[in-house]
């Protein structure tokens, strides 16, 4: 056994364990998690439980207010996300294009949304919606939500149409194409994998938001991470996890939809400040 | 012969202070004119304005004796084949190359053939499908070229294409984009900051520098005949020597040669190092040690150390060579010299 390891080196043996510190840091969460929603019986000393069942996702499916928040959390959340790209995109599009006058700092501006607690900004904000009739609106939700995900949604984009040569949109006026033509067909195709992984960010933002929801929203606007706090303390664990399931499931589909466009350099990319 | 691109008096100022100013050029159909110069010298700012990518603050630009200032890029009937990132890497090389045309309304099947044949003219046939990602860099620049020459352009303006190409592949790329024009008589423009592919491709080139036009003429004339010091000293080797007048001659040491372009003054003399004679007369001849010979395959350079002139370089035949050493005395003397004002 010594050889063994002396011959691996102690390099290799230290990745290995942590690799291993790793993967159940990781995993094991979300091992146990899928473990306790499809629970029938599981007493404490036990490894495994010693029923298995889906009563606990009848139970959930059959509370109304729950079907009803997964609905009106997509909802919102795709809501969140068409605005924020018809805002957005022409937005990086000038950002990386245009020159203008502070646009650095602009840019830089979004950072500030980032910059103080959330729940002083969002205070702050609702004091603003209450004057202005916003809360408790489903726009008013929307807003805190597209807050949020003002700085992705910018930068990725921006960092994207950069990426986008200027002599490959010469080259396409230069063969005869008018300059929305150029933007259709060229530089739009070109920046979308950014894009794409913005608006999953954004996506998956809105879904997850909870904090700004819950000051805003409350009681008309329950979302699924809001209805989540009151089954976490009203119902047992296994209730809890299985809707920790169903809100981390959309999370995991779309990434894997959007593999190849989700590279660590794409939203790396819209984190240097150029 | 028919003037296919005129460009006349034209200028374009950059906040920075750079740019061209009074830049006359005509262009015959058929014709390859080089614009050559070091970078910011103005060059890419004359080829860019005649694409339409820049509009000069003065000046007019004509094509087959329209004018064409007015019109923005899409409308011009030029082709620019840029530097690089030339291609969409989204779109196959089919795509790439059809999209003008389709811009165009051409028939598909027109396109198709169209597009073959163009790909095999720059010899990448049947490379259709494939992907910008998946060719060369030299590949790239021909599928752009390809893409240029589809669109049967009134002048192909070629901005230092292939300048990123390595040294073997640019060679190559030269003689078939000489060949190219030679198949198709087009007329072309080409930016390069490299006098060896000015002088090799171009049938007339136009040395820049600091925005303005130092001399247009065939290469041999530029190189045998350059009309400022710039020029003399931008292409090809030369030595360098400061003369004197006295007698109305152009003196240096013992030599003296005639004062052709009527100098007066300071005199700057200028002497390509195959023009240099080693061993000449007592008479007429300047002293020197040699420095060191460097054999470059078929001819060596000898460096010369002439006291109070300087270095002087000089091409010989390999053979010649032979029996000096380093530290040999020698006496120099100039077939031929090109005087200049002193600056």
């Amino acid at each position: 056994m010594r050889w063994y390891l002396k011959a691996l080196g102690t390099r290799k043996i230290v990745e290995f364990i942590v690799l291993v510190l790793f993967v159940i840091f990781f995993l094991g969460p979300l091992l146990n998690l899928a473990i306790l929603a499809f629970t029938g019986k599981w007493s404490y000393p036990d490894v495994l439980p010693h029923q298995w069942s889906m009563k606990w996702w009848t139970f959930v499916f059959k509370q109304e207010d729950i079907a009803k928040s997964i609905g009106l959390s997509f909802m919102i959340a795709a809501i969140v996300t068409g605005l924020s790209i018809l805002i957005c995109i022409p937005a990086a599009y000038a950002f990386a294009r245009i020159r203008f006058p502070l646009s650095k700092f602009f840019l830089f501006s979004f950072l500030l949304t980032h910059a103080f607690p959330k729940m002083g900004l969002y205070v702050s904000i609702a004091v603003l919606f209450y004057k202005l009739g916003l809360m408790n609106t489903l726009l008013g939700v929307v807003l805190i939500h597209m807050i949020n995900v003002l700085m992705f949604m910018t930068w990725i984009p921006t960092a994207a149409f950069r990426n986008v040569h200027k002599a490959q949109e010469e080259s396409a006026r230069d063969v005869g194409a008018g300059p929305f033509r150029v933007f259709l067909k060229i530089t739009l195709p070109m920046a979308l994998p950014g894009i794409i992984v913005a608006s999953i960010f954004t996506f998956l933002n809105s879904l997850d938001e909870a904090q700004g929801t819950f000051l805003v929203g409350i009681p008309n606007y329950k979302t699924m991470p809001i209805v989540m706090y009151s089954i976490i303390s009203d119902y047992p664990a296994y209730a809890g996890a299985v809707f920790s399931i169903i809100l981390t499931a959309p999370t995991i589909i779309l990434l894997l939809a959007a593999k190849r466009f989700v590279s660590a350099d794409v939203m790396s990319s819209g984190f240097q400040l150029k | 012969m028919e003037i296919q691109l005129s460009v006349q008096q034209l200028s374009k100022r950059y906040h920075t202070g750079e740019g061209v100013t009074g830049i006359s050029l005509d262009v015959r159909k058929g014709e390859l004119v080089t614009l050559l110069g070091p970078s910011g010298c103005g060059k890419t700012t004359v080829l860019r304005s005649i694409g339409g990518f820049l509009e000069p603050d003065s000046g007019e630009i004509l094509i087959e004796g329209t004018s064409v200032l007015k019109s923005p890029p899409e409308k011009r009937p030029t082709s620019m084949v840029f530097q690089g990132y030339n291609l969409w890497p989204h779109m196959t090389v089919f795509d790439n190359l059809a999209f003008g045309l389709k811009i165009r309304k051409m028939k598909k099947e027109d396109i198709r053939k169209a597009v073959g044949e163009a790909l095999q003219l720059v010899r990448l046939p049947g490379s259709e499908n494939k992907h910008p990602g998946e060719l060369s860099g030299g590949q790239q620049q021909r599928v752009a070229l390809a893409r240029s020459l589809l669109l049967k352009p009134a002048v192909l303006l070629l901005d230092e294409p292939f300048s990123a190409l390595d040294a073997k592949l640019r060679h190559e790329m030269r003689e078939e984009l000489r060949d190219i024009q030679a198949q198709t008589g087009l007329t072309m423009v080409f930016v390069t900051h490299d006098q060896e592919e000015a002088l090799s491709i171009s049938d007339r080139i136009v040395v820049m520098n600091h925005g303005n036009i130092e001399q247009i003429a065939s290469p041999q004339e530029i190189y045998d005949e350059p009309n400022t010091l710039f020029v003399a000293q931008f292409i090809g080797k030369m030595n360098f020597l400061k003369g004197v007048i006295s007698e109305g001659q152009v003196t240096v040491g013992k030599l003296r040669f005639p004062n052709s372009n009527r100098l007066s003054g300071g005199v700057r003399l200028a002497i390509r190092p195959e023009d240099v004679i080693m061993n000449g007369h007592e008479e007429e001849s300047l002293p020197g040690v040699i420095k060191q010979i460097m054999v470059l395959g078929h001819y060596a350079e000898v460096s010369i150390q002439v006291p109070e002139h300087g270095v002087i370089r000089a091409f010989q035949p390999r053979d010649a060579v032979k029996a000096l050493h380093s530290g040999d005395p020698v006496r120099v003397s100039f077939k031929k010299v090109l005087t200049y004002p002193e600056v």
